[in-house]
């Protein structure tokens, strides 16, 4: 169990104040937050490498705020990797290892064990200058992690990384959780990477904690300005990706079913951009692949345009022009179609 | 432009390169040889070369600790402090010696203790190592200072939550990676030790270490005299100077 309580953090122009979270063992934490709120410095101080103002840091039932980093067994991974770029990759990898003392023979084990899990055994030998960025991220992970922390800080790991190796990092990111279980607190500025990842979210602005809760709390009822500006431009549904049998992807939520396009299979979640989808009074023939039939419950007005929301259930929020919307004389209670392609739903 | 820059810089280049060629080319080989093995150059060149190499040493061990510090952390004052670091470079040598002679003069309280340890500063070598240790060491402090600041403060960090004291996350991270240009330094305050005169005679004109025996010859038998002597100087500190460099060059390269 980590907790923080009541944490203050001077960070020159402006400060953390009153930082309460709880990470229970095992758990994968989303630390949710724009760039410059002061994510960084916050996984700083929990390490020990930031300077505290006051507040407590209790690590399995121990407060190690006054421990100076190397006593407290954190690990941490840096946005930048921050390899030794004097040393070789197996060297990077087991820095932790030599200095805990274990024996050669131990050493070599735990890095062939940990380079085995990360698929990283053809790099040992390379200096870090040599890396693919991805390359680096597993690399910086291994380092972390084969020294068993009881906590892993992750910093942006996926925002220096291209989009098609993000993608398969943060699967990784998943499945290697999944199996080592050690108790991880991510910081991202990325909605959909926070809803993927988290077990829990805590969303962080302006110096202090907004919001924590489960990636659905987070995304159905966001109370703070930053998660909403992402939320309501989305239709966001919790899932499980699975085959239909004819070759077809389908996502499976709140009784309804979705033809998706994508590659991944198990529970994700789905997006979907209001302006994707097509209303109509009436049902639309067309070569999109999803077509339901719901109510309008509620009608935003934003000027031009307007945000519908329609419900089967569940709610789908789609974007009209005015004009359409006059012309279909559309109105609260009415029956509508609502339409849209597989590949405008978003798996993440 | 191009052309007109080009002209200027071939200009001072040869400003520069000449003078050095013609000391070294217009010398008499025979007479080369016959003054590179006069007993009174030899130990000359011995004595600049290695009271340079222990200056730099002590820089070394003193210089690397204030240059971390200097890259690391701020304190009120330290643009004062990095400012004054500088001052050896600007003031003019022979009033650098003087300033010496006030803290290491037999009647003044350096001098004394010294000389109570049975370390003679004036006219020793002692005196000779403290003059160059004093107008050469801001070479070093100011190359290893930006060598630091290159190092990632975040490696040392990520160090530390390895299990590093911040002992460990120094030599085992910071130095090496700052190294180059620590050697680099080292090699700057090397040179300019032995090519530094008017601290030393200052402090002490004799032993006599080359730049002096060059005035000396000059003064005492004219231009034909102290041209050998000069000419095999500059072969000496070039040499060296190529293989430092060429060695600091590669092992950062490795």
């Amino acid at each position: 169990m980590i907790e923080v309580k009541s944490l203050c953090v001077d960070l020159g122009d402006f400060q953390l104040r009153d930082i309460d979270l709880s990470v229970k063992p095992e758990e994968y934490f989303i630390l949710l937050g724009p760039t410059g709120a002061g994510k960084t410095v916050l996984l700083e101080s929990i390490a020990g490498l930031y300077p505290i103002r006051s507040g407590e840091i209790w690590l399995r039932g121990k407060e190690v705020a006054a421990l100076q980093p190397e006593k407290r067994n954190i690990g941490i991974v840096y946005q930048d990797h921050a390899l030794f770029p004097h040393l070789s990759v197996a060297s990077n990898i087991t820095f932790g290892l030599k200095l805990r003392g274990h024996s050669s023979s131990e050493t070599g084990e735990m890095l062939d064990w940990i380079a085995g899990l990360l698929g990283i055994e053809h790099l040992l030998n390379r200096k870090p200058g040599t890396l693919s960025g991805g390359e680096q991220q597993k690399v910086a992970l291994a380092r972390a992690m084969c020294v068993k922390p009881d906590l892993l800080l992750l910093d942006e790991p996926l925002s220096a990384l291209d989009p098609e190796t993000r993608e398969q990092v943060q699967k990784e990111l998943r499945s290697l959780h999944d199996r080592l279980r050690i108790t991880t607190i991510h910081v991202t500025h990325d909605f959909e990477e926070a809803i993927a990842l988290g077990d829990h979210i805590a969303v962080i602005s302006d110096g202090g904690i907004k919001q924590v809760g489960t990636p659905e709390q987070i995304f159905r009822q966001p109370n703070s300005e930053f998660v909403a500006h992402f939320t309501i431009a989305r239709n966001i549904f919790a899932g499980e990706v699975v085959d239909r049998g004819n070759g077809d992807s389908i996502f499976r939520t709140e009784n309804t079913e979705l033809v998706v396009s994508t590659g991944l299979r198990g529970k994700w979640h789905a997006s979907i951009r209001p302006e994707d989808i097509f209303i109509s009074p009436d049902p639309l023939f067309s070569s999109a692949r999803n077509s339901f039939c719901g109510t309008i419950t509620s009608i935003s007005d934003r000027g031009s345009t307007l945000y519908l929301t329609v419900t089967l259930p569940p709610d789908f929020v789609c974007l009209v022009t005015r004009r359409s919307f006059e012309e279909m004389g559309l109105s609260e209670g009415l029956k509508v179609y609502i339409t849209f392609k597989a590949s405008a739903v978003h798996i993440f | 432009m191009t052309l007109a820059f080009t002209l200027l810089g071939a200009l001072i280049f040869l400003f520069i390169i000449v003078p050095l060629i013609k000391v070294v080319a217009g010398s008499n080989p025979a007479i080369l040889l016959s003054t590179f093995l006069d007993p009174e150059v030899k130990d000359a060149i011995w004595l600049s070369l290695y009271t340079a190499l222990i200056a730099t040493i002590i820089g070394f061990f003193l210089g690397v600790p204030l240059a971390y510090l200097l890259a690391r952390t701020e304190f009120p004052g330290k643009k004062l402090v990095e400012g004054l670091i500088d001052v050896p470079i600007v003031v003019p040598h022979t009033a650098a010696g003087i300033a010496l002679l006030f803290i290491f003069g037999r009647q003044f309280f350096m001098g004394k203790v010294l000389n109570f340890a049975g370390i003679q500063v004036l006219d020793s070598t002692a005196g000779i190592v403290i003059a160059m240790l004093f107008v050469s060491i801001p070479f070093l402090i100011d190359s290893a200072k930006e060598g630091f600041k290159k190092v990632d403060v975040r490696l040392e960090k990520v160090a530390r939550t390895l299990g590093a004291s911040p002992w460990q996350a120094f030599f085992k991270i910071s130095l090496p990676l700052a190294w180059r240009s620590i050697m680099a330094g080292n090699v700057m305050m090397w040179a300019r030790g032995i090519s530094e005169f008017g601290a030393v005679i200052i402090l002490a004109y004799h032993p006599m270490i080359a730049p002096t025996l060059i005035l000396e010859r000059f003064e005492t038998y004219g231009l034909s005299y102290s041209q050998p002597v000069a000419a095999i100087l500059i072969i000496i500190c070039l040499t060296i100077f190529i293989i430092f460099r060429t060695l600091v060059h590669r092992s950062s390269k490795t």
